[in-house]
């Protein structure tokens, strides 16, 4: 570190070093600071997951661990064809998209009603964030237990008013129940992002349309549409990628049963009470391979509004 | 009449905005409120909106009455998150200044490093942790859990502390140095002052990631590091009349969270974009 404090009075004084060795000590030094961080990531976040790829490999379950044998690829065909893992590749699919996709429809419907001037506005925008900042478990809990309960839920019990039926919604509908939970989270979520979007419009290409004579409709759809498109997609990699992870809604409110087991409570499920070691870390892999495919997407929506911030500095 | 037509069209969208932040909002105010609910006027049918109000629930659930205590959790919870937070910032202010003042060749190859591993789900690593751990004697260790969420937080801290200091302009730096001033006179006085309210918000979305992390703590803890989520699990199944507890119980731990996220509340999509949004 010190070698980089003061080069240029070094310049200035020393003579003249042309060869390469202090050069390479300066790259050295730069790069100093960084190490640290970097040898931590990679040895504890990318170490761990060649160990899950080397695992899958393998037949191996903990309570007969001297039956361990590699097995190749026989794990993911497994994971591929078993029809419960299968199920649960499928409600992997299903509870990301739709939770995805409703909470960024509502949430740009509130960000453009935020976006507006109102008395009041700062309130409803503490009231709107405050759902994503209960703890996920404890929101979970408080759909399972004080929404959802048939006999003396909110839901059933504001039903009851109007003299409504009395589902019992977590049986009648587990994946859906599980979803609404996640929207009520995960749409101040997307507000947020769409609404940073809509603050950063053109204000004065705003201005010139609409004295040009257009309507709202105009502008929402040929200048703020286009314009929030990359916040769009940023929200919603984003959202898949926290929400394919999901374990905590699936593990409180319906613990994997009735068919809302998604993969990473079953990669849980399979090695935590199964034992079943090489079968979990192939369902692992599998999850991963999801990501990567969502995450390449949504590193170049990133590195694209990145771009453009270091441009526009 | 037709003064009234024009108060409602200008101001009809402000007030379908208030009703929409109301209807997010009310499954809060109704935890809240049957949170200060008896047992019984917590379980009825029609709900009793205007039921006496008690603190028995909270003196329940801080285990007055006998049964668990939730002190050893909520200890175990900040310690882990407040420790794992001391340890993203201090990997994460020089990784940032190596990124932004002084800066590495391919500097945004390196950030996108750390961004990508933030896309790895954390259940694909889990097994080789928690075998691991069991035979390095570290299960239900909350050190464990402190360098797991370290790791779980720093890409997040290094995107956006990269992008705090970025903003310090460099003619001030030089300036100073010019002046004779050392490295850590300049941090202290030039870089310090103009970084430290985004590296106060970097802390703040750390805490609550932390806090609120129930996968690894399930798995890796047991009786003596569990966290405060890990106690909230034990409210999963019915137990007879116990919603006014779980109201309480599920209040007193996001409290930290909230209290986090309102402090926090213009950088936090800055934290959750992972720094791609200002």
């Amino acid at each position: 570190m010190t070698a980089t404090a003061s080069p240029r009075v070094a310049a200035a004084t020393a003579r003249p070093a042309p060869r390469p060795p202090s050069d390479r000590l300066r790259a050295w030094a730069t790069r100093a600071p960084l190490l640290p961080a970097l040898v931590f990531m990679i040895v504890v976040t990318q170490l761990p997951f060649v160990a899950t790829v080397v695992i899958s490999f393998f037949d191996w379950n903990a309570l007969y661990p001297k039956d361990r044998h590699f097995t190749g690829i026989d794990n993911y065909r497994q994971v591929l064809t078993d029809p419960d893992l299968r199920h649960s590749v499928w409600t992997t699919v299903l509870l990301t998209v739709t939770v995805v996709l409703v909470s960024l429809v509502l949430g740009l419907v509130v960000a453009l009603l935020l976006n507006r001037k109102f008395r009041g506005r700062g309130v409803v925008r503490t009231l709107m964030i405050a759902p994503f900042l209960i703890v996920p478990v404890a929101a979970a809990l408080l759909w399972k237990h004080v929404l959802y309960n048939p006999e003396y839920g909110l839901l059933n019990g504001l039903l009851h008013y109007v003299g409504g039926p009395q589902p019992d919604w977590i049986s009648d509908n587990p994946l859906l129940a599980v979803e609404a939970a996640l929207v009520w989270q995960w749409t101040p979520f997307m507000m947020l992002i769409l609404l940073a979007g809509l603050q950063s419009r053109d204000q004065q290409q705003l201005e010139a349309a609409r004295v040009d004579g257009a309507s709202d409709w105009q502008i929402f759809r040929y200048l703020t549409l286009p314009h929030l498109r990359r916040y769009l997609e940023l929200g919603g990699l984003l959202g898949s990628i926290y929400i394919v992870q999901n374990f905590d809604a699936v593990f409180t409110i319906t613990s994997g049963g009735l068919g809302t087991a998604n993969l990473p409570y079953t990669v849980y499920q399979s090695f935590y009470q199964a034992h079943e070691n090489g079968l979990a870390s192939a369902a692992g892999v599998v999850v991963v391979i999801g990501s990567i495919i969502i995450a390449t997407f949504a590193l170049r929506v990133v590195s694209s509004l990145f771009r453009e911030e270091v441009s526009r500095a | 009449m037709n003064t009234a037509l024009n108060v409602l069209r200008r101001n009809g969208l402000g007030l379908v905005a208030w009703l929409t932040g109301i209807v997010f909002f009310l499954p809060i105010a109704w935890m809240a409120l049957t949170s200060f609910h008896s047992e019984a006027d917590a379980a009825t049918n029609p709900p009793s909106f205007t039921a006496g109000l008690t603190l028995d629930s909270y003196r329940e659930f801080f285990g007055v009455g006998g049964g668990a205590s939730p002190w050893p959790a909520l200890i175990n919870s900040a310690m882990a998150s407040v420790v794992s937070t001391l340890f993203v910032l201090l990997l994460a202010f020089p990784a940032a200044y190596a990124l932004s003042i002084r800066r590495v060749r391919k500097w945004t190859d390196v950030l996108f490093f750390f961004l990508s591993t933030k896309m790895l789900p954390a259940v694909a690593g889990l097994l080789p942790i928690y075998l691991f751990a069991k035979n390095a004697g570290m299960l239900d260790n909350i050190w464990l859990l402190i360098i797991l969420y370290t790791s779980m937080n720093l890409p997040i801290a290094v995107w956006m502390m990269q992008s705090f200091l970025a903003e310090v302009p460099v003619e001030v730096i030089e300036a100073a140095r010019v002046d004779g001033a050392r490295l850590p006179t300049i941090l202290a006085r030039v870089v310090a002052p103009i970084s430290l309210p985004g590296v106060a918000a970097t802390a703040l979305i750390c805490f609550i990631f932390s806090w609120n992390e129930l996968l690894f703590a399930r798995v890796l803890t047991g009786v003596v590091a569990e966290t405060a989520p890990v106690f909230l699990t034990g409210f999963i199944t019915s137990q007879g009349l116990f919603l006014a507890k779980v109201c309480a119980a599920s209040l007193v731990v996001s409290l930290p969270v909230l209290a986090a996220g309102f402090t926090a509340q213009d950088k936090l999509v800055q934290g959750l974009s992972l720094g791609a949004v200002k």
